[in-house]
């Protein structure tokens, strides 16, 4: 039961960087008259010392409020019902491909160990973990966008479901390449082991040694990155949203940052570290149901 | 000789052009037992493997194998998954390395029925609980839903067996089946072959001379790759015909042979008075040591021996400190030493050395063997100018018979032996008194276990060093200790000289190890196999510990639970020794 203390220590650590960014979220180029600031501050509780400020907050979460925002009619909580959809949509649909292939990439790169083909999944591996998610993006919008005209670049162009396509393809590419390294190195160890070659010597053949042997143990590495993966794609959906404008929480959050909108930065930033925590919980679980020997312990 | 189901002609392994295997021709008849006997590095799992088609892509193989007509080498894949399990199969050395750990024994069962289209659903399940009872697992049922780690290494040693024969194939291939078990289990898996002979064609390999005497009825000797001798067991035995043959047979520990020893001094280093160490389990208190006694004398070897889970690693963890003991009283040279290593000087801590198991793992390998056994003398003699520190490590080494050049290599340039020389280098740098050796030898082939033995034997009567020696090798046990401590569940059961005890062993335990002890002669009478295993430490039997597996044990024995006491010239917790030392 760490996950609580964990989600307390993020949203203290992050109220306090937002607060300490200079600038307020009423400062503009047209100076505010000081009474009619003075009346905004007091109102948002801003001129109140940070420490009661978090204080007040924490109070509010845990009636489940995450406050207002300052720049819009709507609250925190309606802005995140209303941008949640399609971050979840955009990670969700990142994440099932990031599986699926980095798993089939990397069995298939495994089972043919040291050939051509295993070295060229391993090279491209390597490239995809190696260039930052905001050179992926605008490529690809370069490439199948501007010049091919295959796909939307933006998100509000397009209303079919081709406007997904590349911003989930552009968020997946780091964590496909990542699994895929996993998968591939894990797999080669299971195949090597010794009851693979019990399998072998049974003659159940290399589709039933993999589905029925070895598959299992090699997700578990896999199993384990869950969590770190869908960090990944939460950070990375906040310039993939931005890049392709799509009108998520990671674009929100930017917008948010900017305007030095401190309550929706905040409800955002508590949103992302409670999945994480949940992603990484669940991962836990997983991993002890995959391994027999884990529950004993 | 009958149509042969196996026929191998000049088979020949080799890697990168150096064979492994050099031009083997031999023949297994239907229902016939061949034992495949040699060295390690001999090619024996190199040619099981070859005719499994498991060996890897780098081998080069030639020459030819059929299995009653069906050619094993050279063919494809898939050819060979037809012909695996439904006519040739195989046994593996380790059963907890061979079975999946993540599969339930049932479900790796079913997958080979449901693989070669011999059953499924339903039926496949019983078939599969079948096989299970047909090896002696008892509850198959419960069995069958556990995950391998659940089973002790003779049940899973079983349920591999259990999983070769499933598919009744023709000839079945046993590849060192007992090595990695207790030598009791070991004898119930030799039975369980025994039974199995009468379905199928054996081809045992082996290390162990005693296992081929008592169960093979011919046996083909390998050496570097060639085979130098064959023929039936009993005339090999009789008269071998090539050297070799005859050093391998020389080599067998012979049990009735007694050893030429040094004498012990009088003065006892290491007292062990009422020592007990228990683990936290499941909720509960694991008694692992249950009340030692013990004293140890200068220039003394002392053999504690004992299956797994008997509670022998657990007690020289104890007297060295690594796991501390929760009750009784260590005192060296008659000072209380503390329970905890952590706690104790460092003068006495030093006196105190340990040999592990596995010589590999436990040399750093980041490390030169000049600075892996001057290790503790960084520790124990700071002062030690570098000249001096050098000389001390090249004295140790060219004790344990290693010279001053092997000084620059690392742990992966040494042969299992030498680095098994090397960590007793490390442990008598110091010049203890007291050395403790977990199953030291284990890990070693014969003639470099006899290099290492002599090794211990000679410093010993150089520097009278005491030595606890856990092993599980008896041939071992009766040529280098002087006494011998038998423990069972956490508890001495008899503790005699090696004379005594070898001769007439007293405790039906005691018996029940040395009968399990493979004898290198065909014609030896089996003695009845012990059945059952150690049952566990959280819940001991009632009464005597070793009554419900004692073929002796009578009313009173599952009431009392007997003390060590002194009968004839043994100490022993039997409630019946002293009608067995009458009998003697």
């Amino acid at each position: 039961m760490g996950a609580v203390p964990t989600l307390l220590l993020v949203i203290v650590l992050a109220f306090f960087l937002v607060h300490s960014v200079p600038g307020g979220p009423f400062d503009s180029e047209r100076v505010l008259p000081p009474e009619i600031e003075q009346v905004l501050l007091e109102r948002y509780d801003l001129d109140d010392p940070v420490p009661v400020q978090l204080a007040k907050y924490l109070g509010n979460l845990l009636k489940g409020d995450f406050g207002p925002s300052y720049r819009s009619t709507l609250n925190v909580n309606q802005i995140i019902a209303q941008r949640f959809p399609a971050s979840l949509a955009i990670g969700g649909l990142a994440m099932t491909l990031a599986l699926a292939a980095g798993l089939m990439l990397g069995t298939w790169a495994a089972l043919r160990h040291n050939s051509r083909l295993d070295r060229v999944v391993t090279g491209l591996a390597m490239t995809g973990i190696s260039i930052p998610i905001f050179v992926v993006a605008p490529a690809l919008v370069l490439i199948f966008a501007v010049y091919l005209n295959w796909l939307p670049a933006g998100w509000t162009v397009s209303p079919g479901p081709a406007k997904y396509v590349l911003p989930v393809v552009a968020l997946a590419l780091p964590q496909i390449a990542y699994i895929t390294r996993l998968t591939r190195a894990s797999m080669i160890d299971v195949l090597q082991s010794g009851y693979v070659r019990t399998a072998r010597a049974q003659g159940l053949g290399t589709a039933a040694i993999v589905r029925h042997h070895a598959l299992k143990p090699a997700l578990l590495p896999v199993v384990s990155y869950l969590g770190p993966a869908i960090a990944g794609i939460l950070t990375g959906s906040v310039v993939i949203e931005s890049v392709f404008g799509i009108p998520g929480l990671g674009e929100g959050f930017v917008t948010a940052a900017f305007n030095r909108d401190y309550l929706q930065v905040m409800g955002i930033v508590v949103l992302y570290a409670a999945l994480v925590v949940l992603l990484n919980l669940l991962a836990d679980v997983l991993y002890g149901l995959l391994d027999p020997r884990v529950r004993y312990e | 000789m009958s149509q042969a189901i196996l026929e191998v002609d000049s088979l020949t392994i080799a890697y990168d052009g150096k064979p492994v295997v050099d031009g083997l021709t031999f023949e297994v008849a239907p229902a016939e037992a061949v034992g495949l006997v040699g060295e390690s590095g001999s090619g024996k799992t190199q040619t099981a493997l070859a005719l499994m088609g498991l060996l890897p892509a780098t081998a080069h193989v030639r020459g030819s194998a059929t299995l009653g007509g069906e050619k094993l080498l050279g063919r494809a894949e898939a050819e060979l998954d037809a012909l695996r399990a439904r006519r040739i199969a195989m046994v593996f050395q380790d059963p907890s390395l061979a079975l999946n750990p993540y599969l339930r024994i049932g479900k790796q069962l079913r997958l080979i029925l449901e693989r070669h289209g011999i059953a499924d659903g339903a039926t496949a399940t019983r078939r599969a609980l079948d096989a299970l009872a047909s090896v002696g697992l008892p509850d198959p049922d419960r069995q069958a839903r556990a995950f391998p780690h659940q089973l002790s290494g003779g049940m899973r040693q079983r349920v591999m067996i259990a999983a070769a024969l499933i598919g009744e194939p023709d000839l079945l291939i046993a590849d060192e089946p007992t090595t990695a078990l207790d030598v009791t289990v070991q004898a119930q898996i030799l039975a369980l072959l025994e039974e199995v002979r009468k379905q199928t064609a054996l081809l045992l390999i082996t290390h162990d001379l005693g296992v081929v005497a008592g169960h093979c009825e011919r046996m083909l000797v390998l050496e570097h790759g060639r085979l130098v001798e064959s023929g039936p067991t009993e005339r090999v035995f009789a008269a071998p015909a090539h050297a070799h043959t005859e050093a391998l047979i020389a080599a067998h520990p012979h049990l009735d042979k007694a050893p030429a020893l040094s004498r012990p001094a009088a003065e006892e280093l290491l007292t062990l008075d009422g020592i007990r160490v228990s683990y936290r389990a499941h909720g509960s208190r694991l008694k692992a040591v249950n009340g030692v006694e013990l004293a140890l004398k200068k220039g003394e070897t002392v053999a504690i021996v004992g299956e797994s889970g008997s509670g022998k690693s657990s007690l020289v963890r104890a007297v060295l400190g690594l796991v501390p003991a929760d009750a009784g009283r260590l005192c060296f040279l008659g000072e209380e030493l503390s329970h905890e290593v952590s706690a104790r000087e460092t003068a006495t801590r030093r006196e105190l050395q340990m040999v592990f198991q596995d010589p590999l793992g436990s040399l750093n390998p980041q490390m030169r063997v000049a600075s892996i056994v001057a290790e503790p003398l960084d520790v124990h003699e700071p002062g030690l100018s570098g000249t001096d520190r050098r000389r001390k490590v090249v004295n140790r080494l060219e004790q344990v018979g290693l010279d001053a050049s092997f000084v620059e290599r690392f742990p992966h340039e040494l042969s299992g032996g030498q680095a098994q020389r090397v960590a007793i280098a490390r442990a008598l740098v110091l010049a203890p008194s007291v050395l403790v050796c977990d199953e030291a030898l284990a890990a070693l082939d014969g003639s470099v276990r006899e290099q290492v033995l002599n090794v211990l034997k000679d410093v010993q009567a150089n520097t009278g060093l005491a030595i606890l020696f856990i092993s599980h090798d008896l041939g071992v046990v009766r040529t280098l200790c002087h006494r011998v401590l038998v423990m069972y569940l956490g508890r001495i059961v008899e503790l005699a000289d090696n004379d005594v005890l070898f001769s007439s062993p007293l405790h039906p335990y005691t018996r029940a190890l040395l009968d399990a002890v493979p004898v290198a002669d065909p014609t030896a009478e089996r003695p009845p196999v012990l059945g059952g295993e150690v049952p566990s430490p959280l819940s001991p039997p009632a009464g005597c510990a070793f009554h419900p597996r004692c073929p002796q044990a009578v009313e009173d024995c599952r009431q009392h639970a007997p003390g060590l006491r002194r009968v004839g010239a043994t100490d022993v917790a039997c409630l019946r020794a002293s009608e067995y030392l009458a009998k003697a």
